[in-house]
């Protein structure tokens, strides 16, 4: 349906092999970061993304341990992979990510317990993140250990940065505060961090509830997309993000 | 073509891996309990002195010594009944109690309070410490998303009748949340069943308190 030519497949499966290590490094974090950032080009993982993505604070803590279990995982599994039988692959993958978000989880429930409570059931429902199989499936197992945790830092990185915008923008328009209960995430020192921009009863709830994280994500989109539009661009340094039906490959992994 | 599976090697590969996640998660398990709960401990503390009533009207002083807390013989065929009970004494005196209950009717399941009672039968506070409801829809039960759960504050069984303990959709005096009826009723259920077992039992009646 859209004119923007699809140049890689939606979860890239090509492992850039050629290149100094330097080089490559270089591509795979502007892919992760941008040209297949996972919630803007991927659309992968929003169930989290748009259930937690209320206050910028939980959105933060939600990145985070996305990121940190995507590292663990794609830095385990590419180190893995050569023992690992194609019949075995799947349940193993599935084990390392389950293993590191229950130790993650366990970690939160001791030290952060407030925010271990806000987070909820999206925590161990990392486990179901398709972001983070489908980087160890299309690209960790059969990339080098640094390759893979480069991709795994840049990927996670794009996913948390969504995130948090996502969440500042909605907590300031539903709250009217940005960085509300601060606390819960880097201790009762940064209590003082919380920014309150207008008074919360002006503020629009639909922004809280989660048909709000939809039009918002969605005007996202559509902003970044009209924007790389204007943007004078040669053929492939300013590919705009590929939005609605291009990522459709993907849906049948949400 | 199928290429045959290396049945023994894969097996070990894969019981050797489960077997190392395994040790990972039992041994993150032990090393975390304690630091959880005392954690949990440190929430629950938080919580109660929120719903127990304070000393004078603002500042809760924790009854010293070590608070009593009592556990009701478990009957299934009660209600509400609390599954233990912590009493407040303020200058010797008790001031009240808070009673765990369980909501066992929200959208997803159990959901767990702490009511707090002052000797004159007034609730002094109620809170949520555990629930599974809907992110967004029924999670406004925790004091923190919003104020809905103070409402029962001052309340008790002689200024509220029985057919008013019900969310207003079901013709009682609690409001409901945006497309959350169960979560509120099953709440307002809770805190009108403890409240009827405490005056069932003479529970305060029995701490000496005069009503």
């Amino acid at each position: 349906m859209s004119a923007t030519p699809i140049d890689t497949p939606p979860l890239a499966t090509h492992v850039p092999a050629s290149g100094s290590s330097r080089t490559r490094w270089r591509r795979l974090a502007v892919d992760g970061l941008w040209h297949r950032n996972a919630a803007l080009v991927q659309l992968l993982g929003l169930c989290p993304l748009l259930a937690v993505s209320h206050s910028l604070v939980n959105a933060a803590a939600l990145g985070l341990a996305t990121l940190t279990v995507l590292l663990v995982s794609n830095t385990l599994i590419a180190a893995l992979s050569r023992h690992l039988h194609d019949a075995i692959r799947l349940p193993a993958q599935v084990l390392v990510i389950a293993t590191a978000v229950t130790l993650i989880e366990r970690a939160m429930l001791a030290g952060l317990p407030d925010l271990h409570a806000s987070l909820g059931v999206f925590l161990p429902l990392i486990v179901t993140n398709c972001l983070i199989l489908g980087r160890a499936e299309a690209f960790a197992r059969r990339a080098p250990v640094s390759d893979a945790a480069v991709d795994a830092l840049a990927t996670g990185t794009g996913f948390a940065a969504v995130l948090c915008a996502l969440g500042a923008l909605r907590e300031l328009i539903g709250r009217g505060t940005v960085f509300g209960d601060a606390a819960w995430l880097l201790g009762d020192a940064a209590a003082g961090l919380e920014v309150r921009l207008f008074d919360a009863d002006h503020a629009l709830l639909l922004a809280l509830l989660p048909p709000g994280a939809f039009i918002l994500l969605g005007l996202l989109l559509a902003a970044l997309r009209a924007l790389s539009a204007l943007s004078v661009r040669p053929a492939r340094s300013a590919r705009p993000p590929r939005t609605g039906t291009d990522a459709h490959d993907d849906a049948v992994h949400r | 073509m199928p290429v045959p599976v290396p049945i023994p090697r894969t097996a070990l590969t894969l019981g050797a891996l489960v077997g190392v996640a395994l040790l990972l998660v039992l041994g993150v398990d032990r090393g975390t309990r304690s630091l959880v709960e005392s954690t949990r401990a440190r929430v629950l503390e938080r919580t109660l002195v929120e719903v127990l009533p304070a000393a004078n009207g603002d500042e809760p002083v924790r009854g010293a010594p070590a608070p009593e807390r009592i556990v009701p013989a478990p009957d299934a065929t009660e209600p509400y009944a609390p599954r233990w009970i912590e009493w407040r004494r303020i200058d010797g005196r008790p001031a009240g109690m808070a009673m765990s209950v369980i909501a066992p009717d929200g959208y997803n399941g159990d959901i767990a309070l702490l009511v707090g009672v002052r000797v004159d039968g007034t609730i002094s506070g109620v809170r949520v410490t555990d629930h599974r409801e809907t992110p967004g829809l029924g999670d406004d039960i925790e004091r923190r998303r919003s104020d809905w759960i103070t409402r029962f504050d001052g309340l008790s069984l002689d200024t509220v009748p029985p057919s008013d303990w019900a969310v207003r959709r079901h013709g009682g005096r609690f409001d409901a949340f945006t497309g959350a009826t169960i979560t509120p009723q099953a709440v307002v259920d809770a805190v009108h069943g403890a409240l009827s077992w405490a005056e069932r039992h003479g529970t305060l009646r029995g701490a000496g308190a005069s009503r």
